[in-house]
């Protein structure tokens, strides 16, 4: 296990792709050490950063501890094995992760899991803003893989999302799953406004409050869904389809309890 | 006062007949010379290397107004490629549309040192040519939109050749514009009312002209101007299957109009213009009866816009033709756009995959065709930047074209149905380096009008690329990758007499390129009268008073200056 401890506090952001259980895997501390990373706008090595400490123990393969809430990218493209952050995370951490785990024991930036194909994120607090979405102009959402979050997460979750699964524990912000085509979020709590827009496949639970938008159709009452082979989650649910302006057939399941707002779309039933 | 001689390289001149011999070449300040003094030159050992004149790129849309927009509505693309600024060079962004410093910077870097933009909306001549001044290491040029300018389609329909005349030479003058572009003619000015035309025969609504009448009379107009380039044609049905059939259509209706067998047209981007069979299902390579033609008549240039198997925006003039690719590719994002009287424009961001039977075979279609035609004066290789690939792929095509090993290694990742369709396996050509000097230096400089461009002799510009190839030893057919890499990082560019990229890196940024644009001068100045004045009133956005481009927006300007016969 290689251990990475913040040497100072960081003011601008750090960029460190290279922290992976691959890049890792084989290397010497020496060599560790000299892997490249940017900060600001400089070229430095990782050990101008980080204390690295290797210890005997296997598991898991990388722990950073300390606050990294300006240090990006890290874990990505990653394939397997294992990372654990203690402390709040930056931007992109996991971004195209194509296999393994991430646990961060603290919050996360914007952009976390974003393109990832598989693998498992866990978050023990609080995310950003862009929460599995791809990069901005993109349509490379998240493909498969399972990301959970303790606490609330920020606005567009889950956009573009072809596949995989999303659980919130907290409340979601606006925008989301938008232009979500497949795969399942499930946010235990409230829901900003915009839930599901351009959606065209794939569902959306909503244990919460949350507001439907006009082009969607009310479609049945369900006493309990399923998120994924572990997670059933009992009603009863409201069931919306749409978006019917993309001609879409996602599915949109609100908490009836919590919605007695939506009672009026019973009538159309 | 500089002085360079670069001593011992095997140097390539098609346009002077020089292949792969020893010699040395002499730069005194920017020209080419006969001899310069050792003692004093700086002095480049070229032995073992390969020595040819700076690269000419004859379509490339690296300005204007389309290029921007399809920059703004693509974040996602220069996240993919950031560019870190050094000592030396400025900070950008890369891929399919790189930002003006990198545009400039990557060129030199593979051994080009003058690059031609593709169109441009005469509206929209300010942006490119602010554009065209932050783009360094290379001399430049811009075509003007003509062919459905409202002026030009009201004088053709009258049949009034010499007054269109003095309007062109007017337009290419306020514009500082290089040549006369031609775009789907007629099929523009139809989209500003949600139609196209589909034959070069079908009326202009509107207008009593038909695409046939544009281009003869715009051919007319173009030898009335003395003008140094052809007109620069993109055929009607650019991009629908089938389209074969136009493009020679469009070619005979032309063939008269060559004196002495010299090129009246430049048909660009061929590539998309050869597509057989009567839908995509159906889709199939007409480059054998394109090649057929070319190789039997002298009065058609082409270039390949070579498909090169990435990620790019497509980006055109011809708005009708983006938005059929937009409902055929299902993109979620587009932009269409009718520039008033002059043009209009789409942008589509396109993946062109190799597991596409389509686009693989569009892949080969173009290597067809540059390798069918038999004549590398007829046919140039571009990639048409950024609608078949961005131009940092140059390399990769030279490989396919000088190399059957290259191509095989790719059709054999290429969908089946490609690989069935395709004629590359029955075609053995492999271009020498000689061909491929002509292809991307000598041919397009002739086909532009450059006399002092795309050659070594003397009184040439010192535009020159120095490529770590020996022609003794290395077999660029088999080792295409050493080649490829040797094109993709010129060992040495030298622009105007300074050298600007070293082992394919910037040393100097400082070297602004002139743009080089034209003043058609007509015997008797075109009609600006009341009427004039009061149509830019009443059709255009601009007034007539704020349409040309001022001397002043063109920071390193390169005149030229010729005698019109009209």
């Amino acid at each position: 296990m290689i251990t990475l401890t913040p040497l100072r506090t960081f003011n601008v952001p750090i960029q460190t792709p290279c922290i992976t259980p691959e890049n890792f895997a084989g290397k010497t501390l020496t060599d560790i050490k000299k892997l490249p990373a940017t900060e600001g706008n400089r070229n430095i090595t990782l050990g101008d950063l980080f204390k690295i400490e290797q210890d005997p123990a296997e598991t898991p393969n990388i722990t950073l501890n300390g606050d990294l809430s300006k240090v990006k990218r890290v874990g990505q493209a990653m394939k397997s094995g294992e990372i654990v952050i203690n402390g709040n995370i930056g931007m992109h951490t996991g971004e195209k992760m194509a296999g393994g785990k991430i646990i961060i024991n603290g919050n996360a930036g914007g952009w976390t899991g974003s393109e990832m194909k598989k693998g498992t994120i866990e978050i023990h607090g609080d995310v950003g803003d862009y929460l599995a979405s791809p990069y901005r102009g993109n349509d490379l959402g998240m493909k498969g893989g399972l990301i959970t979050v303790d606490g609330n997460v920020g606005t567009d979750v889950g956009c573009y999302l072809k596949g995989g699964i999303i659980k919130i524990t907290g409340s979601a912000g606006q925008f989301l799953g938008y232009h979500m085509t497949d795969g399942a979020i499930y946010v235990e709590k409230n829901c900003d406004v915009r839930t599901g827009a351009c959606m065209t496949g794939g569902k959306i639970v909503v244990g919460g409050t949350l507001e439907i938008l006009p082009s969607f159709t009310i479609d049945s009452i369900k006493p309990k869904v399923k998120v994924d082979n572990t997670t059933n989650v009992s009603g009863p649910f409201y069931v919306f389809l749409g978006d019917l302006s993309e001609r879409g057939t996602g599915k949109i399941f609100a908490n009836k309890a919590a919605n007695p707002a939506l009672a009026f779309y019973e009538k159309y039933l | 006062m500089t002085e360079i001689l670069i001593k011992n390289g095997f140097v390539v001149d098609p346009r002077n007949k020089i292949n792969c011999e020893k010699m040395d070449i002499a730069i005194k300040d920017n020209k080419i010379v006969q001899k310069v003094n050792e003692k004093q030159a700086h002095i480049i050992d070229a032995s073992g290397l390969t020595v040819m004149a700076g690269g000419v790129d004859i379509h490339s849309h690296i300005a204007g107004a389309e290029v921007n927009t399809g920059r703004i509505i693509r974040p996602e693309d220069h996240y993919k490629d950031p560019v870190r600024k050094t000592s030396i060079t400025r900070a950008g962004t890369g891929y399919s549309i790189p930002s003006t410093f990198v545009t400039g910077y990557r060129y030199a870097e593979m051994g080009y040192t003058s690059v031609f933009n593709g169109s441009i909306a005469p509206m929209k001549a300010k942006h490119a040519h602010e554009e065209l001044n932050d783009i360094p290491l290379l001399d430049k040029g811009t075509y003007i939109l003509t062919g459905d300018w409202w002026f030009v389609l009201e004088n053709l329909a009258k049949n009034d050749i010499d007054e269109c005349a003095r309007l062109v030479s007017w337009l290419i003058y306020s514009t500082k514009g290089y040549s006369i572009k031609v775009v789907n003619p007629g099929g523009l000015e139809s989209w500003g009312f949600g139609r196209n035309v589909h034959s070069i025969d079908d009326p202009v609504p509107n207008f009593c002209v038909t695409p046939r009448e544009i281009m003869r009379g715009l051919i007319k107009v173009n030898k009335k101007l003395n003008m140094p380039h052809t007109i620069h044609l993109h055929t009607n049905n650019l991009g629908v299957p089938g389209n074969y059939q136009t493009t020679l259509d469009t070619m005979k209706a032309l063939e008269d109009l060559s004196t002495d067998g010299k090129p009246v047209a430049h048909i660009t981007h061929v590539q998309f213009a050869c597509f057989k069979g009567e839908n995509w299902r159906k889709f199939k390579s007409g480059a054998e009866d394109i090649a057929k033609y070319m190789n039997a008549h002298t009065h058609i240039t082409l270039d390949m816009g070579q498909v090169t198997f990435s990620d790019t925006t497509t980006m055109t003039a011809d708005g009708p033709f983006e938005f059929s690719l937009y409902e055929l590719g299902g993109h979620l994002k587009w932009v269409n756009s009718d520039v008033e009287t002059e043009s209009s424009g789409g942008i589509i961001p396109f993946h062109y995959k190799r597991n596409s039977p389509v686009n693989a075979l569009q892949w080969s279609i173009g290597l067809e065709l540059a390798l069918l035609i038999k004549d590398p004066w007829k046919i140039f290789m571009t990639t048409d930047h950024p609608n078949g690939g961005p131009f940092y792929d140059y390399p990769k095509v030279l490989a396919w074209l000088y190399s059957k090993k290259a191509r095989e290694a790719t059709l054999k990742k290429c969908h089946k149905s490609a690989r069935k369709k395709s004629l590359l396996p029955s075609i053995d050509r492999e271009l020498t380096l000689y061909e491929i000097a002509i292809m991307t230096r000598a041919g397009t400089a002739q086909a532009l009008g450059l006399p002092n461009k795309g050659h070594l002799g003397v009184g040439a510009d010192a535009d020159v690329a120095v490529f770590n190839i020996n022609p003794e030893t290395l077999d660029i057919a088999q080792k295409f990758r050493t080649a490829r890499k040797a094109f993709a990082s010129a060992v040495y560019t030298i622009k105007d007499g300074i050298i600007v990229a070293k082992d394919g890196q910037i040393v100097n940024s400082q070297v602004p390129g002139r743009t080089i644009w034209v003043d058609a001068q007509t015997k008797d100045p075109c009609r600006i009268d009341d009427d004039m004045k009061r149509k830019f009133k009443e059709y255009w956005t601009i007034e007539y008073e704020n349409y040309p481009v001022t001397d002043h927006y063109v920071k390193v300007s390169d005149k030229l200056t010729i005698k019109a016969s009209v």
